[in-house]
């Protein structure tokens, strides 16, 4: 297990005017993650995503509860660990904002006491890898948030980390960095066996990257497993969309079916299906009975909406 | 040897760089030290003043609270260039640096010292020389082993004192809803504190500044024994010798706080 949380629990003491009130972040956590998976954690804002990742590389101290990354005891092991665990946060740098990010990356080996040559080598490979090279002589206050970001990343694996956790990387990224930087951990994953752990919004990330799902809703595990099963779990549904010859009445009455809206004065139509009970055929075949049909898309579960129902139901 | 200079190294990279950021901007550098002259110019004119209308305060002549002037600034100063910006603690904290500490193979306290070091500060330190090497010359010491190495002391010790003071402030800003205000009572209460003589202390101050903070060791006890004075009643000049017990006291403290605080530590939010 590089992973493991039994009871984890992280109470904050919060001032409300003059009151002083206890708040639970992370409620009783227990989750084990083993070496080489991939893992998206996920939840609302305040779910408790970062306090425990904080937890899990010693820099919050557990209220209660026992937690071990790479077998190591956070607090007290923290220099130990610092040397195993490379850790994104998405929000603060890592890096010196008035230096060239070649700069950052030399101080950082020497940080992580990196032998000179190896430093060299390793810098070098992130360096191609996340096509920094453009910019390595660019004080970091100057590159774009995208650039910055894949500095980050390089930064945090300069000393070849078992387990990486990145925390909201993806954040303010425009679509082709997004893309540039999944890829890029794709492969690292691939070719170096490194652990994953990520906190993001961005379900394009969990697809992309994620063989397991962990939702964290306050402070408790909501959901532990596939990102299917979890579509799976609250039955979200799929929708058909159909462009119709000529306005229509709305589709209501259909088989296993739920109209949800109309555009258009009824030339566009929102038909919502539960995939276990029917299939798109059979629904389309439904509405030509009632409609002529022109054109027609289906849309996948939003993995948003579907964390939001988790959400909802466990409240 | 070799193992100890690379366990170094990260400390020396880190600052190294730093310094290399502040001489790259110039004209803001050059600006920086004349204001840091200027603010050690008008501390030390307000003892200057306070003489011309008064003899003599707590059974020291000018000349005499020269030394004291001067040792005391001069420990401040460069205790002030070293970990200075530890009491901007919230600061760190506001940004995520201090996160981003914890993540290194680093002591954190270490690294926090480590991560900046004000050169202007040095130009400060120019005016408690100045007082210092005036308090020297002005002032008949007989200068052998004694009065040399009780010198070396203070300076040590108060360097030490005032670096475990700034310290103190930064471990109790864990827990202090802007701890800024009250730490600064302390840190700069004591080095205003440090810079006076202790004879004239009300019994208060006597006691947070003389044993709690003990600033009277850092000049007013060592200069007290290298010019063969009384002392005052709670504090007898032969306790100036014990300047590195209270060094040793303050950095307990210090110690004590900054890992009592980061046991406290709430991160940074987000």
């Amino acid at each position: 297990m590089i992973i493991e949380t039994t009871g984890l629990t992280r109470e904050f003491r919060v001032r409300e005017g003059l009151r002083r009130r206890t708040v639970r972040a992370v409620d009783e956590l227990s989750l084990a993650v083993t070496a080489g998976e991939s893992v998206g954690y996920i939840g609302a804002n305040g779910a408790g995503k970062s306090t425990t990742i904080k937890m899990l590389v010693g820099i919050l101290v557990p209220t209660a509860g026992e937690v071990r990354t790479c077998g190591l005891r956070p607090v007290q092991d923290r220099r130990d660990l610092a040397r195993r665990v490379g850790v994104v946060f998405g929000q603060r740098s890592q890096l010196w904002w008035d230096l060239p990010v070649g700069e950052s990356f030399e101080i950082l080996a020497t940080i992580h006491g990196l032998r000179d040559g190896e430093a060299r080598a390793r810098s070098a490979e992130l360096v191609e890898l996340l096509e920094i090279g453009d910019y390595l002589a660019t004080p970091v206050r100057q590159v774009s948030l995208g650039q910055r970001m894949r500095a980050e990343v390089a930064a945090a694996l300069l000393h070849r980390p078992e387990l990486l956790i990145l925390d909201e990387p993806t954040i303010g990224l425009d679509v082709l960095s997004k893309q540039r930087l999944r890829e890029f951990l794709v492969t690292q994953r691939r070719e170096h066996g490194t652990t994953l752990l990520l906190t993001t919004h961005d379900m394009g990330d969990i697809e992309r990257l994620c063989d397991r799902v962990l939702v964290v809703d306050h402070g408790r595990l909501a959901y532990d497993g596939s990102l299917d099963g979890l579509a799976r779990t609250v039955g979200a549904r799929r929708v058909l969309v159909v462009d119709l010859a000529a306005p229509a009445a709305d589709l209501v009455g259909l088989p296993d079916a739920t109209h949800i809206r109309s555009e258009g004065g009824g030339l566009r139509q929102h038909l919502a299906f539960d995939a276990e009970s029917t299939t798109a055929a059979r629904l389309l075949f439904a509405v030509s009975e009632r409609a002529e049909v022109r054109d027609l898309s289906i849309e996948e579960p939003e993995i948003e909406d579907v964390v939001r129902s988790i959400y909802a139901a466990s409240r | 040897m070799a193992d100890a200079l690379a366990r170094l190294a990260p400390y020396r990279a880190v600052l190294a760089s730093r310094m290399r950021s502040q001489r790259s901007y110039r004209a803001n550098f050059a600006l920086d030290l004349v204001g840091a002259v200027l603010v050690g110019l008008m501390e030390f004119t307000e003892i200057w003043v306070l003489f011309h209308a008064v003899e003599g305060i707590g059974g020291f002549t000018f000349t005499q609270m020269l030394l004291v002037f001067g040792i005391a600034d001069l420990a401040f100063s460069l205790a002030d260039l070293v970990v200075g910006h530890c009491d901007a603690l919230p600061t760190y904290v506001r940004a995520g640096t201090l996160d981003v500490f914890f993540l290194r193979p680093q002591p954190v306290l270490l690294q926090l010292v480590t991560s900046d070091i004000s050169l202007r500060r040095l130009a400060r330190a120019t005016v408690g020389l100045a007082a210092l090497a005036a308090g020297l010359v002005l002032n008949d010491i007989a200068w052998d082993v004694r009065s040399v190495s009780l010198l070396a002391i203070a300076l040590g010790c108060g360097f030490v004192m005032f670096a475990s003071l700034f310290v103190t402030a930064a471990g109790l800003q864990f827990f202090l809803v802007n701890g800024a205000e009250m730490t600064n009572a302390f840190v700069y209460g004591g080095r205003y504190a440090a810079t006076q003589p202790a004879s004239v202390w009300p019994r208060v101050v006597a006691v947070v500044f003389g044993f709690l903070f003990p600033m009277a060791f850092a000049a007013y006890l060592p200069v007290t024994a290298l010019l063969e004075m009384p002392g005052a009643p709670w504090l007898p000049s032969w306790l100036g010798w014990c300047a590195p017990l209270a060094a040793a006291w303050s950095v307990t403290l210090a110690l004590l706080c900054w890992r009592w605080g980061v046991r406290h530590y709430q991160g940074a939010g987000g």
